[in-house]
């Protein structure tokens, strides 16, 4: 018998999808049996609470959660995330509700293992509830009280090597596509940087002093499995400078149907036979590809990368040999304002871990430099962009402008010089002038 | 500047704006200090540590206050 009744919340469980009532309701059964007997350390009814109290905000049309708090385990502004709620004497079990965010792996990539000792912690310390993943990357640990962080944390930083992820006005978790580990596309390997770079910039991890957040995301190839483009601050996308490397017999067993295309991908349905003048070259958004005389060629110079024509056809099309990777700013999903993607700062950059990144940390530390100086209080780096400029951004990080930062042909006729871009600056010498210009 | 100092311009500085505000960014501290961002830091830190400054946060903002000010302060310390 549930603690509260829920007929807002049952109702949503009749739809055909799976749903997290039916969740919330197995993980209470779960804590209410406690087959483990474990010595419980917040209310065993906490599960159930909490859909008490998302019943009554669904009755009340508004929340019961307050929102924000000092709490946090000691040394880090961030990785715990304080909620309460406003009934807690209706919901004792949620009366505090704090999230934990714990850093994930590189590529996220687990042993059972690992998982195991991570949930029995969250059972026996906490609510039991986590996410796997946030859109954040981390690992989100749903619901716990106060005294319960310090153990968390001593438990997961002492005996599981395993620390918390960033919120707040922090850098947060970097995070990556699973890249060389699996993918024959990634140009670099994303899981060493994204590691480099946490590691490297723990500081700015867990210690607020920027404006607001600050996201790092690392994809291998244009495919952007993790969306880096439309999701991080900084975003890192595998590319490179030479040729797609075309394997022509490989190309002929795609034509001729022995090798199916996409990699089988679409096979569920019967498209009709292969073909590789609609299906790739007609696809090509640069129109840079030809098929003639069963020959395909590209013209490399016109190419951007965009990956179509590989993954239609990866066993004959494979990524160059120069790579490293674009850096893309300002990209940013937030409530108020409306998506923004990122804006290409960095055509190519290698990526290098023999000088541990050096080239992409001297992009990043300039960044910071001007952002935190310059940005507003929660103003994200793409917001900062548009309200000083991409020409500040240049200056700042000193980069000079190329054709790669052109959008589009200009539409204002305008050009503002800056004096010490003209020769003699603003000044003129009037007795000069005059020699050659009458009154 | 010595830790201590850049202390007690803080805790001057924050103490004066309590009557219209317990919270503060870390950018109003910085000024406070008079210094670069990632300078003031440093400073910030060492005050976070030693119980002079706590860390309040939304979740998405962080923020920072003189321990025990504040409504939410009182409604959170609850033991
Ligand atoms: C109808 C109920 C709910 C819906 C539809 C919902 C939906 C979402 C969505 C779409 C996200 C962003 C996606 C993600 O990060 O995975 C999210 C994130 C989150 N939710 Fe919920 N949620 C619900 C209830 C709750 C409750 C009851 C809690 C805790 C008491 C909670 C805590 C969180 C947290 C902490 C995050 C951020 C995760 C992160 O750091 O990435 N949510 N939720
Ligand atoms: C109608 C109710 C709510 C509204 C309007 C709301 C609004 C917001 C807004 C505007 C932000 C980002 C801005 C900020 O404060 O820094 C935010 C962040 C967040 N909220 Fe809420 N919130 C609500 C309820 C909740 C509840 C019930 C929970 C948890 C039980 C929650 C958990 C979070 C978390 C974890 C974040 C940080 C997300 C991130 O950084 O990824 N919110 N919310
Ligand atoms: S982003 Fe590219 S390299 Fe990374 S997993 Fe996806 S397809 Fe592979
Ligand atoms: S990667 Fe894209 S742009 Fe380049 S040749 Fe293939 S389809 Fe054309």
């Amino acid at each position: 018998m549930a603690k509260h009744e829920t007929p807002l919340l049952d109702q949503l469980e009749s739809g055909p999808w799976p749903s997290f009532v039916s969740d919330l309701k197995q993980e209470a059964e779960k804590r209410a049996k406690n087959e483990k007997g474990l010595d419980l350390q917040i209310p065993v009814d906490v599960v159930e609470d909490l859909l008490g109290i998302l019943e009554l905000s669904y009755k009340h049309g508004k929340t019961h959660w307050k929102h924000g708090g000092i709490v946090g385990v000691f040394g880090y502004g961030g990785g715990v995330i304080g909620r309460y709620c406003d009934q807690p004497e209706m919901f004792p079990g949620v009366a505090h509700f704090h999230t934990i965010r714990v850093a994930q792996p590189a590529g996220k990539f687990y042993s059972t293992e690992y998982l195991r000792q991570l949930c029995n912690l969250w059972d026996f310390r906490g609510s039991g509830i986590t996410n796997m993943h946030g859109s954040t990357g981390d690992i989100i640990l749903i619901g716990t009280t106060t005294p319960q962080l310090e153990e968390v944390f001593y438990e997961m930083s002492h005996n599981m090597n395993q620390d918390l992820g960033g919120s707040g006005s922090n850098l947060r978790t970097p995070a990556d596509c699973i890249g060389q580990a699996r993918c024959e596309y990634a140009c670099y390997d994303t899981q060493a940087i994204c590691h480099d770079l946490t590691v490297e910039y723990q500081d700015e991890l867990h210690r607020p002093a920027f404006p607001y957040k600050f996201k790092f995301k690392f994809d291998g190839c244009p495919n952007c499995c993790v969306a880096s483009i439309a999701r991080s601050d900084m975003s890192f996308i595998g590319t490179w400078k030479d040729d797609i490397r075309i394997d022509a017999e490989a190309v002929k067993a795609y034509v001729g149907g022995e090798i199916k295309s996409n990699g089988g991908a679409h096979a569920g349905r019967d498209w009709g036979a292969f073909d590789i003048q609609k299906e790739v070259v007609g696809l090509c958004p640069t129109g840079c590809m030809k098929y003639e005389n069963g020959t395909l060629s590209i013209n490399n110079k016109e190419c951007t990368r965009c990956m179509h024509c590989i993954n239609v056809m990866p066993r004959a099309l494979r990524i160059g040999n120069d790579r490293g990777c674009s850096i893309l700013v300002g990209a940013k999903a937030p409530i108020l304002d409306g998506a923004q993607m990122g804006s290409l700062l960095v055509p190519f950059v290698e990526v290098n871990p023999e000088d541990e990144y050096q080239a992409i940390k001297d992009v990043i530390e300039s960044i910071w430099d001007w952002w935190m100086e310059e940005g507003k209080n929660r103003e994200r780096l793409g917001e900062l962009i548009k309200r000083q400029g991409f020409q500040r951004l240049l200056e700042a990080v000193g980069i000079e402008a190329m054709p790669q930062h052109v959008q589009e042909p200009r539409s204002n006729p305008y050009i503002f010089w800056k004096e010490d871009e003209v020769e003699g600056g603003w000044e003129r010498d009037i007795d000069e002038f005059r020699k050659d210009h009458k009154r | 500047m010595e830790q201590a100092e850049a202390q007690d311009l803080v805790v001057e500085g924050l103490k004066k704006k309590l009557k219209t505000k317990s919270k503060f960014y870390f950018n109003d501290i910085a000024k406070i200090l008079e210094m670069k961002p990632r300078l003031a830091k440093k400073f910030v830190n060492k005050m976070v540590q030693d119980g002079v400054l706590e860390y309040w946060s939304s979740g998405s903002t962080s923020m920072y206050g003189l321990p025990g000010t504040g409504k939410q302060a009182a409604a959170e310390h609850e033991d």
